[in-house]
């Protein structure tokens, strides 16, 4: 083949192959910037595609209400708001189940399926098995992810206390639904498949289980294509006022999409970062690589020159060298990419549960990647290939002058005069290029700066998990109960065999307002100094709640424009429904959610209402715990139990199946950055010293000996190499924190001295591994050619 | 592993380098060329020989044998009686490292080392040195001390790097082309220097060249042609370095 081409064409072939293991090292660094950005953008096409597909298909609604009790017949009613296409009632109630073989209480979420047919929304996904019949009341369809966690298959059996009394249900089929895409229980941060899970039986068993005949408590609907989502919710509003409803909210804001969404978004976030960071040091490792390789060709340009080659031949002989790296690496990172991007989609699909994944990733995320990478190494190129063609063709083919070393001050210090002539050379070689030798450090540095940025989030994660659950939580358990109870339940709670401390908790479904804003949230009325469940600042300190006033996270303070000594309006959603004046009394900052507390006996207060309970925080007597599960299971009208060993336990759990296996991949990718880097800048050292260093062995210098010159440069590179990643690490985990902040999430911007050392270690070791390749390319020097040749 | 060299003064009567049916085979693809043919020489302790020859009659890899940079495909050679074709690359380094000087066509000289600091670099790990200053003097480089590669002319660099080969008072000289890249002028300043060492040291000095006229001022003159030595011959009466001219 190499005979077809021209002979600019058939040099170009042969140089490629001459630098192979140059050019797989540059090659690797843009393939993993390449593959970054395929699997981001393609993990983000196949779940969205998948997300639409899936709501598509099975009619996922687009907005959502719950009410106490409403008649069948209002459903028409919002069937006739403008924009409405399509409405399906249902009862929705939570029950404490008992499943065989699991001693902690379990909660279902129960949802009513029509008695004919298949509901006009939210279908189910049916996985095997079939649907409830109409003349079966107590068969059962689970949620897959619950069903697998329990091994629990259609024949099997489990009990439910729906409204008080146990039921016993048998399992007919298991379903996905696209309401349920990630099944997250009340109060939790993650999935807990153990815990909570989704039931569907027939609208009969579930109505006449709770006395609603000929009514319905929650409601979906669709709507037609470009209606006003808002505005039907302010209709769905006004309707459903009157029967309890506590506020119509759009797809957005349904929990399940919202978790998806959110993560798709997270997903743009990290496509637009960390690829950036490869891309860059690709283009830095190319123009490093094609300067010095340049200056060892300036003889044959001079050449080319001299027979007639225009500038822009040449120029365009090196801007093809540059896009035959790029070609690997692009071809490279295409196959990383489409494999990562299955991976990490499969992931996801673990995750968020849907009943078909859809990846097909198109070829605009690869053409992206693609264009991304060859624009960055062609910029990397850009100052080298200009020198190129601005060298007269007389002057290029002289060799160049002899690097001009001066005295400098370095040398006038005692302790540089005392050291050796190796040392000397290896110091002179770093103070001649101090540019070039602090782009080296830097390209190292930003190898560490990517493990450091990576390896932040568990050091964030056991910080969030030590302030929200270790610090601030000292219940065990926090039972929550379907609709508010007397205050004695908390002494009754109290009472039970095994349990040390009770404390009670009021939450109000609300919606705050302050000027033009207005935010959902629950005001959460605790004691002013708590016990069990503590107000807790990302600070470390235990707050105390003043009776006059909320006191509210600063991420809701920021999302309403609010400030202490501000006045919100809170239309509570819950009971008569009263809209309150409340002052802000005091902020803090928290990790997770927007929370907003206030003293429970005010908020009693203001309520109108006797001490009033929907929640009770329990500190349970560690061996006792069974019994006190056991009380609880038998607990009517309970809407949720949450045991916080089990909640640390999942989140940890959860991290560990998708951040780590993420972690993993970028501390890969920052070895083959720091490999890339040393293993160039050694090479490309060795081959213009290769004559310094080949007298030095003739003079009688060992391998060892001569290897300190070269590896000692990098030794010192790198050492001023890591505490400079170590901060660009923080800078660059400063642009994740920033950019991964959600409503729900703020990652603390924590990095242990541990996570420091380890990247260090990471750093160390690649640039180790490169240099001992270098080193036997050392052992291979020709002693004897390299004395007969000028330099 | 032990070093086999004897670091005594030698005894007068053996040979310092003493070869043997000195074979080179060089193969480069399908191509084998044989670059010695079957070489014996003797070097007498304190001795300067020249060895003359065109372009590819193997004097340099005569001299790259004898200076164990390079290893023979056949024939055996020694050092004071010890066998150098044997040894391993460790071995040959610490031979070169402690018994042998070298001087290149094109100096050689560590771009970012000064003139002394050249000197030291041999001197650093040598065993018995003079000290670099003493070297540099000994080729009227001593006014040169601090002076980079790039602000010395080429005879001056060339008198450093023979101030470097000396420096560690070695048994053995190997002087490739010394004078190759210089003209006329700064070449005789070169062997003047070369010259002087010989005399003050002792030291054995082989000196490979092209140029005929510098024959003259060796012991005994070694020609040779197609990987052999075709002749050999002494000069009864050498010449001063001083006094020859091209």
């Amino acid at each position: 083949m190499v005979r077809a081409l021209r002979p600019l064409d058939r040099k170009l072939v042969r140089d490629l192959w001459r630098l192979r293991a140059q050019v797989l090292a540059i090659a690797l660094v843009m393939a993993s910037g390449v593959a970054l950005l395929c699997m981001s953008l393609t993990s983000i096409e196949a779940l969205s595609e998948t997300a639409t597909a899936y709501y598509d298909r099975y009619r996922f609604a687009h907005a959502f209400a719950h009410v106490e009790r409403a008649p069948e017949h209002l459903a028409d009613r919002i069937r006739l708001l403008p924009g409405v296409q399509s409405v399906s009632t249902r009862v929705v109630r939570s029950a404490v189940l008992d499943v065989p073989g699991f001693d902690e209480p379990v909660i279902g979420q129960l949802v009513s399926l029509p008695a004919r047919g298949e509901p006009a929304l939210n279908r189910l996904a049916l996985r095997s098995g079939r649907l409830p019949r109409p003349e079966a009341p107590r068969e059962v369809v689970l949620a897959e992810p619950f069903a697998e966690a329990h091994g629990l298959a259609p024949g099997d059996r489990l009990r439910a206390i729906m409204n008080s009394h146990w039921q016993e249900l048998t399992v007919v089929g298991l379903a996905l639904s696209p309401e349920y895409v990630y099944t997250i229980g009340p109060g939790a941060l993650m999935p807990d498949d153990h815990r909570y899970g989704v039931l569907w039986l027939g609208e009969a068993a579930m109505q006449a289980a709770w006395d609603l005949d000929g009514a319905f408590n929650d409601v979906a609907v669709s709507i037609l294509h470009g209606a006003d989502v808002q505005a039907i919710i302010a209709g769905m509003d006004e309707l459903l006022g009157s029967y309890g409803g506590i506020g119509a909210y759009a797809r957005a804001d349904q929990i399940s999409n919202w978790f998806l969404m959110n993560e798709i978004e997270q997903l743009k976030s990290l496509a637009s970062i960390l690829p950036t960071v490869f891309l860059a040091v690709a283009a830095f490792l190319t123009n490093m690589v094609l300067a010095r390789l340049i200056a060892v060709e300036r003889s044959e340009i001079g050449l080319l020159k001299a027979f007639g080659y225009r500038d822009r031949d040449i120029a365009w002989h090196y801007v093809k060298l540059v896009l035959g790296i790029g070609l690997v690496g692009i071809g490279l990172g295409w196959a990383m990419g489409y494999w990562l991007g299955l991976v990490n989609t499969r992931i996801y699909a673990d995750f968020y549960r849907f009943p078909f994944l859809l990846y097909a990733p198109g070829p605009v995320p690869f053409l992206t990647a693609a264009l991304a990478s060859l624009l960055a190494a062609l910029l990397g190129a850009l100052g080298t290939v200009r020198k190129v063609t601005a060298l007269p063709p007389a002057e290029a083919m002289r060799p160049p002058a002899p690097p001009l070393f001066r005295r400098t001050a370095l040398g006038r210090f005692r302790a540089f005069r005392s050291l050796d002539q190796p040392t000397r050379v290896l110091l002179r070689q770093i103070g001649r290029w101090p540019v070039r030798s602090f782009v080296t450090s830097l390209g190292i540095g930003m190898a560490v700066a990517v493990v450091v940025s990576s390896m932040m989030w568990l050091d964030a994660i056991d910080r969030i998990v030590d302030t929200y659950f270790l610090q601030a939580q000292g219940q065990d358990v926090t039972v929550g109960f379907t609709e508010p109870r007397g205050g004695t339940v908390t002494g009754e709670l109290a009472r039970l065999d095994g349990v040390v401390t009770a404390e009670p908790m009021r939450v109000v479904p609300a919606k705050i307002r302050f000027g033009p804003r207005e935010e959902r949230e629950n005001l959460q009325g605790l004691p002013a100094e708590q016990e069990l469940h503590h107000v807790f600042d990302a600070a470390g300190r235990s707050l105390h709640l003043p009776p006059g006033g909320l006191t509210i996270s600063t991420m809701l303070a920021q999302l309403l424009g609010a400030r202490i000594g501000d006045v919100l309006t809170v239309q509570v959603l819950e009971g008569r429904r009263p809209v309150l004046e409340v002052p802000v009394v005091g902020t803090f900052e928290t990790y997770i959610g927007s929370p907003a507390y206030i003293d429970i006996r005010a908020l009693n207060r203001l309520m109108k209402e006797q001490a009033s309970v929907s929640a009770v925080h329990l500190r349970l007597d560690a061996s006792r715990r069974a019994g006190v599960f056991r009380e609880l299971k038998e607990t009517p009208k309970v809407s949720f139990i949450t045991l916080k060993d089990a909640a640390v336990r999942t989140f940890h759990d959860t991290m560990a199946r998708t951040l780590l296996i993420y972690i993993s991949f970028f501390v890969a990718f920052a070895c083959i950055l720091a490999f890339g880097v040393t293993y160039n800048a050694a090479r490309i050292a060795l081959s213009e010293r290769g004559r310094e260093l080949a007298t030095l062995r003739v003079l009688g210098f060992t391998r060892a000996e001569i290897s300190y010159i070269l590896l000692g440069e990098i030794a010192l590179l790198t050492v001023v190499a890591l505490p400079l990643g170590c901060a660009l690490g923080y800078g660059l985990a400063r642009l994740f924190v920033g950019a991964f902040t959600t409503e729900l999430f703020r990652i603390p911007l924590v990095i242990e001295a541990s996570t420091f050392g380890l990247s260090i270690v990471i750093g160390v070791v690649a640039t180790a591994l490169s240099a001992f390749l270098v080193r036997r390319r050392v052992d291979r020097l020709d002693l004897i050619a390299v004395l007969k040749t000028r330099e | 592993m032990p070093v086999p060299f004897p670091t005594a003064a030698p005894d007068c009567g053996v040979p310092t380098l003493h070869a043997r049916g000195l074979t080179k085979i060089y193969r480069s693809g399908e191509v084998e060329v044989q670059a010695l043919r079957g070489v014996d020489l003797d070097l007498a302790p304190g001795e300067m020989v020249v060895l003359l020859g065109p372009s590819g009659s193997g004097k340099s890899t005569l001299l790259n044998i004898l200076g164990g940079l390079d290893t023979a495909s056949a024939g055996e050679a020694w050092f004071r009686g010890s066998p150098l074709t044997r040894l391993d690359d460790r071995a040959l380094t610490r031979f070169r490292r402690d018994h042998v000087g070298f001087v290149f066509q094109f100096y050689n000289l560590i771009p970012s080392l000064t003139a002394t600091e050249n000197v030291a670099l041999v001197t650093e790990i040598a065993a018995r040195p003079m000290s670099p200053e003493s070297a540099l003097d000994l080729v009227g480089l001593g006014e040169r001390l601090h002076h980079f590669p790039a602000q010395l002319s080429g005879g001056e660099q060339q008198r450093v790097a023979i101030a470097r080969a000396i420096a560690k008072r070695p048994d053995i000289l190997l002087c490739d082309e010394p004078t190759g890249a210089l003209d006329s002028h700064t070449g005789v300043l070169v062997l003047e220097a070369i010259e002087r060492i010989h005399a003050e040291l002792g030291t054995t000095t082989v000196l490979i060249t092209h140029n005929a006229i510098i024959a003259d001022m060796a012991n005994r003159v070694l020609v040779m042609g197609d990987g052999r030595i075709t002749e050999e011959r002494r000069n009864t009466e050498r010449r001063a370095a001083r006094e020859l001219s091209w």
